[in-house]
């Protein structure tokens, strides 16, 4: 219903009002029935509701929660090089569909994002998409884990972060090198935690159902062991050091203490890794296999307890499509990863929201403020003369969820046929709905 | 469901016994003794009768005949067809059946697939002199050129008729009635 | 009774009654063995194929005797994994096999979970005949069975499994198997060679042999496989051997009328003594007998049929 347009004489000076919807901003601490305008792409107005100013466009978000766009920090969109299972375009259709305004990008393509030229081409590319990308760049050349990239060169050109996600740095006086050099440009590393040598040829979380089912497991501690060196160096240099998708419990401890003792270290959990256990495995699902694996339930607890706690900063997805081929092939042979943008939200709700884990504001704080902090990106709030990224969620539908219903160019999702509560109703970037029910 | 039946009795114990002994008696009548002889039971109930005619031949002969016990389920015609296999019994057949002459008995002789099965299963084991069949009943409608050498009874039959033997050993009783669908 | 499932996957999960109904066939059919001729036509008309994977000598040949003499048209393909990683994928092999008209595939493979793969894309039987270091289903089945039919039970016998516990597929169908039937189940082996948790199937780890040994009535002497030594998982055989190996000596710690089991092939002077492995306790080559008997139980009781016409 558009009032406002009706009532006379009321000249809509605005492009677009979100109306009688909850607004929750996390940093400002707001939660409550408001009306927002937006014009020229910007947060122009908060206002009590019924207000009588009118726009162009009104969308009544009557019963429904809005928030700051959601924001990805951990995304493969695989363009350059495996356009066949997503491209920067596809990829952004999925993040929209699953409420993020923003998603940033891992360096892990082929060629990887490691020079400028490379960074240049997924901002050129990104023009086209339907939601803001970020490049992160690699730390080391080629992800080898030798030499470091032209890390002030890729900053130039507008990454976000560093990362060889995918790969650990494995030798620990590149990592020093990478924090130590990257303090100059207060840029993050993020850090995939994972000892080599202790995963070995592990295909999932070493456990009893690795013992049952006779797979080589990946143990807890080829995580922790890293988490613990990254942030003895993270300590000393003094640098920020973000970690990737954590999976233990004894990382989320090691990342707690190291909190209590002031070192400058983030992190972030993955739906997938709160919301699934090692169990699943027992079906051979090989879209249940991604790197770190899904661990115990006393681990899936404990990311629970960090992110209560705030251990844990961020929900991220660590989206990594691939395709059918891949995937539908023997256990020890199928690709680690699953796609997560279209899922994220609803796990979000469902696990986390519905189950009194995180209250409203704590959980879209980690999907907005907060990685918008670490990376120093101009969002995650509501706010006047804020870009204009709101995410309008439908709390309590009930949706269950068809893999092959994905905007996402691939399918490798265990969550299919699960049911989920919570929808995003409507995706606005830059004051354009780019995504709507 | 449960549609009206009806159950005639047909053999009481008595008549069962009678035609055993006159079964027995005319296979040492049409073999000239008990000499080569030896029996096989079809399993469950043509075992035991297998055995009381080996009994009874003894009695009359003074001759102890083997008796062999078969199980013919691994040769039916109609295993891969079953929703569930059927359980596998134990086959005994604990002498040479080569050149002997060999008398396989069964309770009820219908449609003569059984004995097909057991006749292929005999000469699996070796190559006897001949096989002859003998019956309690032969209750009629024949899908193999089968035919028995001694029935107890033949009784005509309607061919959703159900025969129903019963045997001492199993059944606690010994009798034949038909049930009428 | 009858079986649950139309594939033989895992004796995880599998009820005391249906392994018994398993063994009890195969008990049956054992006297197959034994007649001059010893093949039966039970099976005319069914197509077998042998989709092996992985190098393999008895598992295979005591499929395809069970097979021929239950009277199975018999098709063996064996593939190195490494040419077909390369070429066709495991599901187009799956496919052709499927497209011409086949109605149990027993395989095996290197990787844990194929046979449950198979399940999934076509609509034959699975056998699985060993896949990667989770099951053997039908060797669990003929060590039982060795067992079962020297004591006449299983339930109260203390069964301990020596080795590699945790690349063992036999020391997984095993657990499962006899702990079904009530055994009392040990394992024994190195540290580094018991999986995590692995007291949580129901059986308790020693690494210490002589102790595991104590009281124990049937001794299964798992296989080292000298090829997975990477890893460092054992600093040298000799000393496994010093530390692991079934000498006689060490056989006196065993209850009267003991039992000594191996599912080969044996490394002779590793894992056992062959004075042990030949004496008057092994039931080495009665297990190799009776997994004829146990295949062809598994290939009578799954070859009836679901998806066929009535």
């Amino acid at each position: 219903m558009n009032n406002y347009e009706k009532e006379k004489g009321v000249v809509s000076e605005f492009d677009l009002a979100i109306v009688g919807g909850r607004v929750i901003d996390p940093e400002s601490k707001t939660d409550r029935i408001a009306d927002i305008f937006i014009r020229d792409g910007v947060i122009k107005r908060i206002e009590k509701p019924k207000s009588k100013l009118g726009a162009k466009e009104t969308i009544d978000a009557k019963e429904m929660i809005v928030v700051p766009g959601l924001i990805d920090m951990h995304t493969h969109l695989r363009e350059p090089g495996r356009e066949d299972e997503e491209t920067i375009y596809t990829g952004s259709c999925a993040a929209v569909a699953g409420g993020f305004t923003s998603v940033c990008c891992m360096p892990n393509t082929h060629p990887p994002i490691d020079n400028q030229e490379t960074v240049k081409f997924v901002y050129e590319k990104a023009k086209q998409a339907k939601c803001k990308v970020y490049p992160i760049g690699c730390i080391t050349k080629n992800q080898m884990g030798e030499e470091l990239t032209e890390i002030y060169d890729l900053v130039q050109a507008g990454v976000v972060a560093i990362s060889d996600d995918g790969k650990p740095v494995s030798d620990p006086q590149v990592m020093r090198n990478a924090l130590e050099y990257c303090r100059m440009f207060d840029l993050p590393v993020i850090s995939h935690c994972e000892d080599l040598n202790l995963s070995g040829s592990g295909v999932m979380h070493e456990g009893f159902v690795s013992t049952s089912l006779g797979m080589s497991g990946i143990p807890s501690v080829a995580e922790e062991i890293m988490v613990a060196r990254d942030i003895k160096l993270a300590e000393f240099t003094k640098a920020h050091l973000h970690i990737a998708h954590v999976s233990t419990e004894g990382s989320v401890e090691l990342i707690r203490q190291a909190k209590k003792r002031g070192i400058k270290v983030t992190c972030e959990a993955t739906p997938h890794h709160f919301s699934l256990t090692h169990e699943i495995i027992r079906t051979f699902d090989t879209n249940a296999k991604v790197n770190p694996p899904l661990r115990s339930k006393k681990d899936v607890e404990a990311i629970k307890k960090g992110l209560a706690d705030g251990t844990i900063d961020c929900i991220a997805t660590d989206h990594a499509p691939h395709s059918i081929e891949e995937k539908d092939v023997e256990f020890d042979f199928a690709p680690c990863g699953m796609v997560g943008l279209e899922t994220a939200l609803g796990l979000v709700v469902t696990e986390l929201i519905e189950k009194k884990i995180l209250s409203w504001s704590q959980a879209i704080a980690k999907l907005t403020i907060n990685p918008a902090k670490i990376l120093n990106l101009n969002g995650g709030r509501i706010k006047k003369n804020f870009p204009a990224d709101i995410t309008i969620i439908h709390p309590k539908t009930l949706w269950v969820v068809d893999p092959t219903k994905f905007q996402s160019k691939s399918k490798n999702s265990p969550f299919g046929k699960k049911r989920l509560r919570g929808k995003v109703f409507c995706t606005i970037v830059g004051g354009e709905v780019r995504s709507r029910e | 469901m449960p549609k009206k039946q009806k159950i005639v009795l047909v053999m009481d114990a008595k008549a069962v016994e009678r035609a055993l002994i006159r079964v027995a008696h005319e296979m040492v009548e049409k073999n000239k003794g008990a000499e080569n002889l030896a029996v096989i039971g079809i399993k469950t109930r043509g075992a035991y009768l297998a055995e009381r005619i080996a009994k009874l031949i003894e009695q009359i002969e003074k001759v102890k005949i083997p008796v062999g016990l078969m199980d013919i389920t691994l040769y039916r015609d109609d295993i891969q067809t079953k929703l569930e296999q059927p359980v596998v019994q134990k086959t005994e057949v604990l002498f040479d059946v080569v050149d002997k002459v060999i008398v396989l008995v069964d309770d009820v002789l219908f449609t003569g697939r059984t004995i097909r099965a057991a006749l292929d299963q005999i000469i699996d084991f070796g190559r006897p002199k001949n096989i002859q069949l003998a019956v309690l009943v032969d209750r009629g409608h024949r899908e193999l050129p089968i035919r028995a050498d001694y029935v107890g009874k033949n009784i005509p039959t309607a061919k959703d008729d159900r025969v129903n033997v019963k045997i001492t050993e199993v059944d606690k009783e010994d009798s034949v009635s038909i049930i009428k669908q | 009774m009858k079986l649950r499932s139309r594939h033989l996957l895992a004796l995880e999960g599998m009820s005391k009654d249906e392994i018994t109904l398993i063994l009890d066939t195969a008990e049956t059919l054992k006297e197959i063995l034994a007649r001059p001729i010893r093949i039966v036509p039970t099976l005319r008309g069914v197509g077998v194929v042998n989709l092996f994977y992985e190098a393999s000598t008895r598992t295979r040949i005591s499929f395809e005797l069970a097979e021929k003499r239950l009277s199975a048209e018999v098709v063996n393909f064996s593939a190195s994994t490494s040419s077909v990683k390369k070429g066709e994928t495991l599901k187009d092999t799956v496919r052709n096999i499927e497209a011409m008209k086949i109605d149990m595939v027993v395989v095996r493979h290197q990787a844990s979970g194929v046979p449950y793969f198979l399940t999934q894309c076509m609509k034959a039987s699975i056998i699985n005949a060993g896949d990667g270091a989770h099951e053997h289903p039908t060797q669990g089945l003929l060590d039982v069975f060795t067992v079962r039919e020297k004591y006449k039970r299983i339930k109260g016998l203390k069964v301990v499994i020596v080795g590699d516990i945790k690349h063992s597929r036999v020391a997984r169908s095993d657990i499962w198997g006899f702990t079904a039937l009530g055994a009392d189940v040990s394992v024994c082996g190195p540290t580094t060679m018991l999986p995590l948790e692995i007291e949580k199937m129901g059986v308790k780890a020693y690494s210490d042999l002589d102790q595991a040994l104590e009281g124990a009535d049937v001794v299964n002497v798992l296989r080292i496989q000298l090829e997975r030594q990477r890893g460092s998982l054992l600093p040298s055989l000799r000393e496994y051997s010093n530390k692991f190996g079934i000498t006689r000596d060490r056989l006196n710690r065993l209850n009267q009328n003991f039992t000594i089991m191996h599912p080969g092939p044996i490394n002779r002077g590793v894992e056992i003594t062959p004075e042990v492995a030949d004496g008057p306790h092994s039931v080495i080559l009665d297990q190799v007998t009776n997994g004829v008997a146990v295949r062809m139980a598994v290939l009578y009781l799954l070859s009836g049929g679901e998806g066929k016409v009535e």
